[in-house]
């Protein structure tokens, strides 16, 4: 088929003595042609078989992690995990429910804290856009983003443990906090800023004041972009082990005692659960680490879900 | 049907309004808070800042006594033994430095690869072309399909950011170490000579800590670098496909070099990643305080060393873990803020043209 096309090609333009020089003079036209002997095209099409092969091999550790949470953690999956306490070196069953409240207080007890202070400076961010300290906050987050989660442990070791002398929850909440704060305040800008400049404008116009503007216009506007920053930073969170090693610490025991929950003792959560028992060389500890696994995965793809589906509602809506 | 309804209710409740009550100027009451609320958005913003600085400080001023103490040896000499009082976390530097970088060769090179195929609407395409092939192209039910397609291997990738890294070090300490052993113990055995392959594998090690690691960071790179390729101008492309240029002349010609910067600065955020990620390694990467190329052997990185001392630190030992939290935080500091002024700079370019 291309040497029929060539060959037209090259009888519509009749050679000439005009001292112009034909520029399709020296082409070769057979190297033009897109066919699998050209090297050219061969190397292309081999190498997007290759890219979409990487792109491939690079899930498979994501399914094969959860083939074998679910493989290894879903044996042990029933109702006692939930409600028993972590089980001493060489006993048997056991669960680990004391972790998973402990995990959603701190995960929470971090929220309060970084939730408030994440929206109102992603406010700042979005409505004093191009100040100077505008600018600064911005850097400060993504630099923040990236900042390893066990120095924000060693930073709440040095503020929270060694000033109130001991390991609780509430240092656990606060490194985690200092985690969750980037994601909210650059999402929250972000989710603020694609609110439509008229609906802020007309807010204005009709009198209303900036903080109305934000409260009744803009905020109940970027919800869903919020909410997503909130879910990731959640999901980020609860998964987060470094910081709790040596801030939360870990407990075999509940944390409310006499019917009274204590913050300042130190309290288990999932993640460290899984880190400590994943080292015992007892069979029902590794056991109780790959559920603990299982179900803190669970809890972190919810989340994750969650926010991902909050951030394209114009897709899911249709 | 609801929406008029909806509509018929505030058109009712407007008519009931008392002019007066709403057309006035906002009260006192309104004034003080809306300043209030300025000024607490303000706080909070500058507070963002501060906290950078507190973090930094309170790490800093806890490690006075050990700067005092061991000066700049600290840094360069290699024993780590509390009961002689000698420190050294030259193996840690080098330990941190070395499973990051080669973290970060296998991570960029899958991570580009994936931005590629994401951004390069392969799927889609392959998609759109299967349902051509049965005619079943352009219905509204299946239409969407190509672009649902990417999206969800888009936010599979991402999900692969979101496993937590305590459960990846279970997975590499129960399924990936007695993968790879006997192969690993194979290479030491026929190349043993090879510095890389110097010792066998005989449990947790550098090579199954990379690994793990660069799964980990595959996700930043592909996301920044997607991001960058996408916001190569479309005219570019266009221009080289016009030129006759194939679809990889195209990439390796046009497209990487114009979102190489982008690009660049999602591998050096992978690499500040890889830098401060403390649990696969504590897990995986041996605790074993050397200093060593192969990628068998077991080693020990800065993060590593802290999560495992400072649980059951002793007050003598807190200045000296905190020295070397202020080595990690410069590290990772200065590669972070290398990285975002990176990605800063290319987002300005971008813009510019």
């Amino acid at each position: 088929m291309s040497e029929n096309s060539i060959s037209s090609k090259q009888e519509l333009i009749p050679a000439q003595d005009s001292p112009v020089p034909d520029p399709l003079e020296g082409v070769n036209f057979g190297e033009l042609e897109l066919s699998l002997y050209r090297p050219r095209t061969l190397f292309s099409v081999i190498l997007s078989w290759v890219v979409a092969a990487m792109t491939f091999l690079a899930l498979i550790p994501l399914f094969a992690v959860l083939w074998m949470l679910i493989w290894r953690g879903g044996q042990r999956l029933s109702v006692a995990l939930f409600t028993q306490l972590p089980p001493a070196p060489l006993e048997q069953g056991g669960g680990f429910g004391n972790a998973i409240i402990g995990t959603l207080i701190m995960v929470g007890l971090a929220g309060l804290i970084s939730v408030p202070v994440g929206i109102l400076t992603g406010v700042f961010l979005a409505q004093a856009k191009d100040s100077k300290l505008a600018g600064t906050v911005r850097f400060a987050a993504k630099v923040l983003t990236g900042f390893p989660s066990i120095l924000a442990g060693v930073f709440a070791y040095g503020a929270v443990v060694l000033a109130t002398g001991g390991f609780s929850a509430v240092a656990g909440a606060i490194a985690l906090s200092i985690l969750m704060l980037p994601t909210i305040i650059l999402t929250s800008e972000s989710a603020i800023a694609m609110v439509p400049a008229k609906m802020k404008e007309a807010s204005i116009g009709m009198g209303a004041t900036g903080a109305q503007t934000v409260w009744m216009v803009l905020l109940p506007t970027a919800m869903p972009g919020i909410l997503t920053g909130i879910m990731l930073a959640v999901a980020r969170a609860a998964g987060e082990t470094a910081p709790l090693l040596f801030t939360a610490l870990f407990s075999n025991y509940w944390l409310a005692s006499n019917g009274r929950v204590d913050l300042m003792q130190p309290t288990a959560s999932l993640a460290v659960l899984i880190y400590n028992f994943s080292g015992m060389p007892f069979a029902n500890q590794v056991e109780l680490a790959w559920a603990g696994a299982l179900v803190l995965v669970l809890i972190v793809l919810i989340f994750n879900l969650i926010g991902q589906s909050l951030s394209h509602p114009q897709i899911h809506q249709q | 049907m609801a929406s008029i309804s909806r509509r018929a209710r505030v058109r009712a409740e407007v008519a009931s309004w008392n002019p007066g009550q709403i057309w006035q100027p906002p009260t006192r009451a309104q004034r003080w808070y809306d300043g209030a609320f300025r000024r607490l958005c303000f706080t909070f913003a500058a507070f963002t800042i501060l906290l950078i600085a507190w973090l930094v400080l309170e790490i800093a001023f806890r490690a006075v006594p050990a700067f005092r103490q061991y000066g700049l040896g600290f840094i360069y000499s290699t024993t780590w033994d509390p009961n002689k009082a000698q420190y050294g976390i030259l193996p840690e530097i080098w330990g941190t430095l070395y499973t990051s970088l080669l973290a970060v060769v296998i991570g960029s090179a899958f991570g580009v690869a994936a931005a590629i195929f994401l951004s390069e609407r392969y799927l889609g395409e392959a998609v759109f072309k299967g349902l051509k092939f049965f005619n079943l192209h352009l219905h509204p039910i299946w239409g969407k399909l190509p672009d649902r397609l990417e999206l969800l291997l888009k936010n599979l990738i991402e999900l692969l950011a979101a496993v937590p890294s305590v459960v990846y070090g279970l997975w590499g300490l129960f399924v990936i170490i007695p993968m790879i052993r006997p192969a690993c113990n194979w290479l030491h055995e026929q190349f043993g000579w090879f510095p890389l392959f110097s010792t066998t594998l005989s449990g947790p090690g550098v090579l199954p800590a990379v690994f793990v690691l660069s799964i980990m960071i595959l996700p930043t790179i592909t996301a920044i670098s997607r991001d960058a390729l996408v916001s190569v101008p479309p005219k570019l492309r266009m221009a080289a496909y016009g030129l006759g240029a194939t679809r990889w002349e195209t990439i390796l010609g046009v497209l990487l070099p114009t979102a190489s910067r982008g690009i660049f600065g999602g591998i050096v955020l992978g690499f500040g990643r890889a830098l401060g990620e403390t649990m696969a390694l504590a897990m995986l990467v041996g605790n074993a305080n050397r200093l060593t190329v192969s990628l068998f052997s077991p080693a020990n990185t800065l993060a590593a060393l802290l999560a495992n001392n400072f649980p059951e630190a002793s007050p003598k030992d807190i200045p000296v873990l905190m020295y070397a939290a202020v080595v990690l935080l410069a590290i990772t500091l200065v590669v972070n803020i290398f990285g975002a002024l990176v990605l800063e700079r290319a987002a300005g370019k971008a813009e510019a043209k």
